[in-house]
């Protein structure tokens, strides 16, 4: 859709656009995998490493895959005298010594300062794994997944990765969030040019939806607002966003043939017209949104 | 012999705390001169790892056993490591627990928890 790059006036080709919720189920996989299949040459990312679902409906080709590590101290324990310097060092408290220096790998955060500390040079860093990252393509939409193993700590790493290689791809980047808003959520956005917030009609929604609001406000991040699943009747997230300030870029309907076709991992855009006009509209929206922000933030 | 005791107040009328990481003191028992020491659980307000940093400090004051109604798998590596022995406890009460195990009425501490660490997405 070439068209839509008349809407980037500021020169920027390679926009992050994240998106966020808060509660899971809310429908930011629905947005970000539709919103992409509607921008022509794009990146997808899913940084939902605990279960990244948007692979399932681009079913990617020509897959390359990528293993990610994290350094991890070593003990030779021939060389460790047992000073102690390392254990009393860890914040995290990943290291203890009883008559043998112990080290919790799933405790520790690769900080690598244990390592740089110990006078006997007894510790070394070693690589584990902690998951991967796959690149395939859907048309013109480069899908990257993240994923974490199962029993892993932190995938904070693997979005890392992640968002390092998108920076390298061509036109917008869509950024598929994990729900939350713990530390892969920020590490998720914190590069992003925009976020869009997407919200659900009920108490648990606008609670969760809340705590991601804040979120990109604390990171000083634009941002807008989708309701999904509106039906009629009072929305507290509607009435939320109106109390707060927050644009609303767009309402998706409570519809059951979009409920279906999403349950079965279509893309719903490609599916029918009427749901690939919806989205595209979205799109022009939110880029239009980014471009009034990006030059309301330069006159600052 | 020493054994150690995760309590909520340095009284040993008060009673043993339910979390071991947590707790904000140990009481260090002596059952040769039976005398009572308290030491502050430098552990308590740590962010992540309090079981591994309470054990440490259990370690480090070089006692036998361990009563506590509560452990959890990485503080056990740490204890056990060290061999000190794990107890669990009767009641709350720390003079009655004390009482029963050196009448050897304490139970092992069987079960070894998996930790509290990581729920939910940290």
């Amino acid at each position: 859709m070439k068209y839509m790059r008349g809407f980037i006036t500021m020169g920027e080709d390679n926009l992050k656009i994240a998106v966020l919720s808060g509660k899971g189920g809310t429908g930011k996989t629905l947005l970000s995998v539709n919103l992409a299949a509607s921008a022509g040459e794009c990146t997808y990312v899913d940084c939902d490493v605990e279960e990244p679902n948007g692979h399932l409906y681009f079913k990617p080709k020509e897959l390359e895959k990528e293993k990610i590590t994290i350094k991890i101290p070593h003990v030779d324990l021939e060389a460790c005298n047992g000073c102690r310097e390392c254990v009393n060092f860890c914040k995290f408290n990943a290291l203890a010594y009883t008559n043998k220096l112990l080290i919790f790998e799933e405790i520790c955060h690769s900080c690598g300062g244990c390592v740089l500390l110990c006078p006997e040079k007894a510790l070394s860093e070693k690589e584990k794994p902690i998951g991967g990252l796959e690149k395939g393509k859907w048309e013109n939409v480069t899908v990257l997944t993240g994923i974490l193993n199962m029993g892993e700590a932190s995938g904070v790493p693997i979005i890392e990765r992640l968002l390092d290689l998108s920076k390298s791809m061509e036109g917008l980047c869509f950024i598929d969030c994990p729900p939350g808003s713990s530390c892969v959520v920020m590490e998720s956005v914190r590069d992003a040019d925009y976020c869009i917030l997407v919200a659900e009609p009920t108490l648990f929604g606008v609670h969760n939806f809340e705590m991601v609001y804040d979120l990109v406000r604390l990171f000083d991040k634009p941002h807008g607002a989708v309701l999904n699943k509106c039906m009629k009747g009072e929305n507290p997230a509607e009435k939320f966003c109106i109390d707060k300030g927050i644009k609303i870029l767009g309402r998706i309907p409570f519809h059951h043939e979009l409920g279906r076709l999403n349950s079965e991992a279509k893309i719903v855009a490609q599916e029918k017209k009427v749901f690939g006009d919806m989205f595209s509209l979205l799109l022009k929206t939110v880029l239009g949104e980014v471009c009034h922000e990006a030059a309301v933030n330069s006159q600052r | 012999m020493k054994i150690a005791i995760p309590v909520e107040e340095r009284a040993s009328a008060g009673s043993v705390c339910q979390s071991f990481g947590r707790a904000p003191f140990f009481l260090i028992h002596d059952t040769e001169t039976d005398s009572n020491i308290y030491i502050d659980n430098s552990a308590a307000s740590a962010q992540g790892g309090a079981g591994i940093k309470a054990a440490q400090v259990i370690v480090d004051e070089g006692v036998d056993a361990l009563i506590t109604p509560r452990c959890g798998q990485n503080a056990a590596e740490v204890i056990i490591g060290a061999k000190i022995k794990i107890y669990g406890v009767l009641d709350d009460s720390i003079n009655e627990n004390i009482h029963a195990f050196k009448e050897g009425r304490l139970p092992h501490l069987n079960e070894i928890h998996a930790g509290f660490h990581n729920h939910g997405r940290g």
